[in-house]
């Protein structure tokens, strides 16, 4: 018989009362001792796993930078205050190069070998437009800190969220009054020929339209373009506003060339100030903005009225009071996005608390969880302001700022309410299956 | 805009493009004339160039000029030395053979991207210019550093040409692309013209993105586009012909300026890359180049 050692007789315990006595005494030695006895409770216990799909390299490398350093703030104050459900967080980074391929393979990476529980973090329209299916067909519910309209028009599913930052239809909305009444009527719109610029291009002119002001000449630019001037021409001549809205790296040279075209007889400019985050106000060539205006999602310059959140949240991530890294003036930050990375890892925890949230087995309640939540109010855990959450888009709502150029810093000179952001739902993802 | 300062915009533009494509298609050209090594890395060169010049203009404070000046001198020796070493390094070592240098210099550009991030940063900035004078035309202004730049640019080329044609570095070196085991027979120390002539590519890319920098900036990617053009410019005008790819770049330069301009950007690259195939089916050596013995 193959089982003449009885390896596998198991009415024999082959355990001694002086082992057993050994083995409860070192299993209470254990559980005694400093920093393991969270983990008594196994499983549960562990550390919430959060993958962060950082654009570490590539055009978005400079957001991703600050959203990293916004990440771990918002991490270490989370962690100090006791964790989600009594567990730590712990981030881990996967670059996604600012590349929609690459960002699907990081979000499938977070699924099958990191094994995270959410997928959190990316900015970029179109890597999170190509990494989203990856969330829905893992179940994983993946929380963008992007600002396109992708999430709320329903056009992806029912795993993904945007509920740390508006989408850029609510801001359009939102600004177009202040525009119309204090730019110009005549508006020439400047755009990138990709996803996110097609936002601007599609909302702004009935936005603008409702206000009695219109869109006369709508001006889409490749993404790769590296310099602008031979586009200025297409500019109409009774053009009383110019709006712009650029990313990536030749912005500065967009607003360098457009300075040595018009010089100081140019139309009223108003920007999204994605055209110049992470770029010095005070750089060569951009003194030609002042006195232009900038949309803001949280000021880059601290502000007379800052609430006591604000300034809390700026000492957290680190910057000083014209928006760069302390220490190091040149280092200036994303201010006006990078808040979202804050407030998503709060509304992660929030809804993470209400579904009991214990692990992956658990993601479509934290889905319904999240679902169901619907304000969000002002203070340390949204410094940027009180927002209202919809379900059924997974979208929130905020309000937002208009700053004017002035020597060369940004002073808010507008804040638009809640309300003037809000739109009529496009569809719903609740009735999408989980 | 009326058409006529339309088009005047559109070729102003045209030419500063043309003249940075020219220098920098350049020492592509010089390095495979010569060499017969296709640098892939051709482009990081450039962009060494443009961070340089932003570490060195950063570092001289006082006028703008002063800090451009001094990277149009020091930028492109740094870049030369650093080619220098590569070339030691890596292509002697490969024995200049085509395949194996192809890989190796695409090893280079994600080596020396890579570094750049990490020393650099992933953030584009800005380089002051010498000087910032605004030409005033009726119709619309224009930057008078970029004019500038299309007269450094010519008179670089022609001083390269002068090199090339009238001293006896050139002849030296057009007697190792004519055949370099007869010139090696004749007591011409081959490795070292190839070593000279590599780092002289890299120089001249380097001294392009100089001369761009302050009008576009520096940012560790910026080495795609220069790198894509310069293999168009190249291609059409004939590999190690100079006259070639002079034209080839104001061809290149002129077009994307005015098609840009009047029809669509996407529409002026689909007729460079068409120019490309339409000259590889018929004139394989490019429009100015001498069919391979």
């Amino acid at each position: 018989m193959a089982d003449k050692n009885g390896f596998f007789d198991l009415s024999k315990t082959g355990l001694t009362r002086r082992t057993a006595l050994k083995g409860l005494a070192a299993g209470a030695g254990l559980g005694l001792a400093p920093g393991f006895v969270r983990y008594s409770q196994a499983q549960i216990s562990a550390p919430i796993k959060i993958g962060f799909q950082s654009h570490r390299t590539g055009i978005g490398a400079a957001y991703g930078r600050w959203y990293e350093k916004t990440t771990a703030a918002a991490v270490k104050a989370i962690n100090a205050a006791g964790g989600i459900n009594g567990r730590q967080v712990e981030v881990i980074i996967e670059d996604d190069g600012t590349d929609p391929g690459r960002g699907a393979e990081v979000v499938g990476k977070f699924a099958t070998q990191h094994k995270t529980d959410i997928v959190f973090g990316t900015l970029f329209s179109h890597v999170v437009i190509g990494s989203a299916p990856a969330a829905g067909e893992n179940k994983m519910p993946y929380f963008v800190v992007s600002e396109g309209h992708h999430v709320a028009s329903t056009k992806l599913n029912r795993y993904v969220f945007q509920p740390g930052i508006t989408d850029v239809k609510s801001q359009i909305q939102s600004m177009a009054p202040w525009i119309a009444a204090n730019a110009g009527k005549k508006v020439t719109q400047i755009f990138p020929d990709f996803a996110f610029g097609y936002d601007h291009r599609d909302y702004l002119p009935p936005a603008l339209k409702a206000q009695g002001a219109e869109v006369i000449a709508q001006i889409a630019i490749p993404p790769t373009e590296s310099s602008f001037t031979k586009y200025f021409p297409q500019i109409p001549a009774e053009t009383e506003v110019i709006y712009h809205v650029m990313v990536g790296p030749a912005v500065l040279t967009f607003v360098k060339e457009l300075g040595e075209f018009y010089g100081s007889n140019r139309p009223q400019l108003f920007g999204f100030i994605d055209s110049l985050e992470a770029t010095d106000i005070n750089s060569p060539g951009l003194e030609f903005l002042d006195g232009s205006h900038f949309w803001e999602g949280s000021p880059r310059y601290a502000q007379a009225d800052d609430s006591e959140a604000q300034k809390a949240y700026r000492a957290a991530v680190g910057i000083d009071d014209n928006g760069a890294a302390v220490g190091d003036p040149k280092d200036v930050s994303t201010a006006a996005h990078m808040f979202g990375c804050w407030e998503t890892l709060y509304v992660v925890k929030k809804a993470m608390e209400d579904a009991g949230y214990k692990g992956p087995e658990d993601r479509a309640k934290l889905v319904e969880a999240t679902e169901a939540l619907t304000a969000f109010a002002e203070g340390p855990e949204h410094p940027q302001g009180p927002k209202t959450f919809n379900g059924k888009i997974h979208q929130c709502f905020g309000i937002q700022n208009i700053s004017k150029v002035e020597g060369g810093k940004l002073k808010v000179v507008h804040k638009t309410k809640i309300e003037d952001g809000l739109y009529e739902a496009e569809g719903d993802y609740t009735t999408q299956a989980l | 805009m009326h058409f006529g300062p339309h088009l005047l915009l559109a070729a102003l533009e045209g030419l500063v493009t043309s003249a940075v494509l020219a220098l920098t298609a350049l020492g592509l050209s010089l390095v495979f004339g010569v060499m017969r090594v296709v640098n892939v890395a051709h482009g990081e060169f450039f962009m060494l160039g443009a961070v340089l010049a932003w570490a060195i203009t950063t570092a001289i404070g006082g006028h703008p000029a002063l800090g451009f000046l001094a990277a149009l001198v020091i930028a492109p020796l740094i870049v030369g030395a650093i080619a220098l070493v590569a070339e030691r390094l890596v292509l002697r070592r490969l024995n200049y053979n085509p395949e194996a240098t192809i890989v190796a210099t695409i090893g280079m550009l994600y080596i020396i991207q890579q570094l750049a991030l990490t020393f650099y940063g992933p953030e584009a900035r800005p380089v002051e210019p010498p000087f910032s004078y605004r030409i005033l035309l009726p119709w619309f202004g224009y930057s008078g550093y970029k004019l500038s730049v299309i007269a450094t640019s010519a008179l670089l080329l022609i001083a390269t040409w002068l090199v090339l044609t009238r001293t006896r570095i050139g002849l030296v070196m057009r007697s190792t692309q004519y055949d370099s085991e007869t010139a090696q027979a004749f007591g011409i120390p081959v490795g070292r013209v190839y070593a000279g002539v590599f780092a002289l590519g890299a120089m001249l890319a380097a001294i392009a993105a100089v001369l761009i920098v302050p009008i576009s900036q520096a940012h560790y990617l910026m080495g795609q586009d220069p790198l894509l053009l310069s293999f168009i410019v190249v291609i059409i005008g004939g590999l190690g012909s100079l006259r070639g790819t002079v034209v080839a770049a104001v061809l290149i330069g002129m077009s994307d300026g005015i098609i840009s301009m009047f029809f669509s950007p996407t529409l002026a690259k689909i007729i460079a890359t068409l120019l490309v195939a339409m000259v590889l089916v018929f004139r394989p050596q490019g429009l100015f180049g001498t069919a391979s013995r």
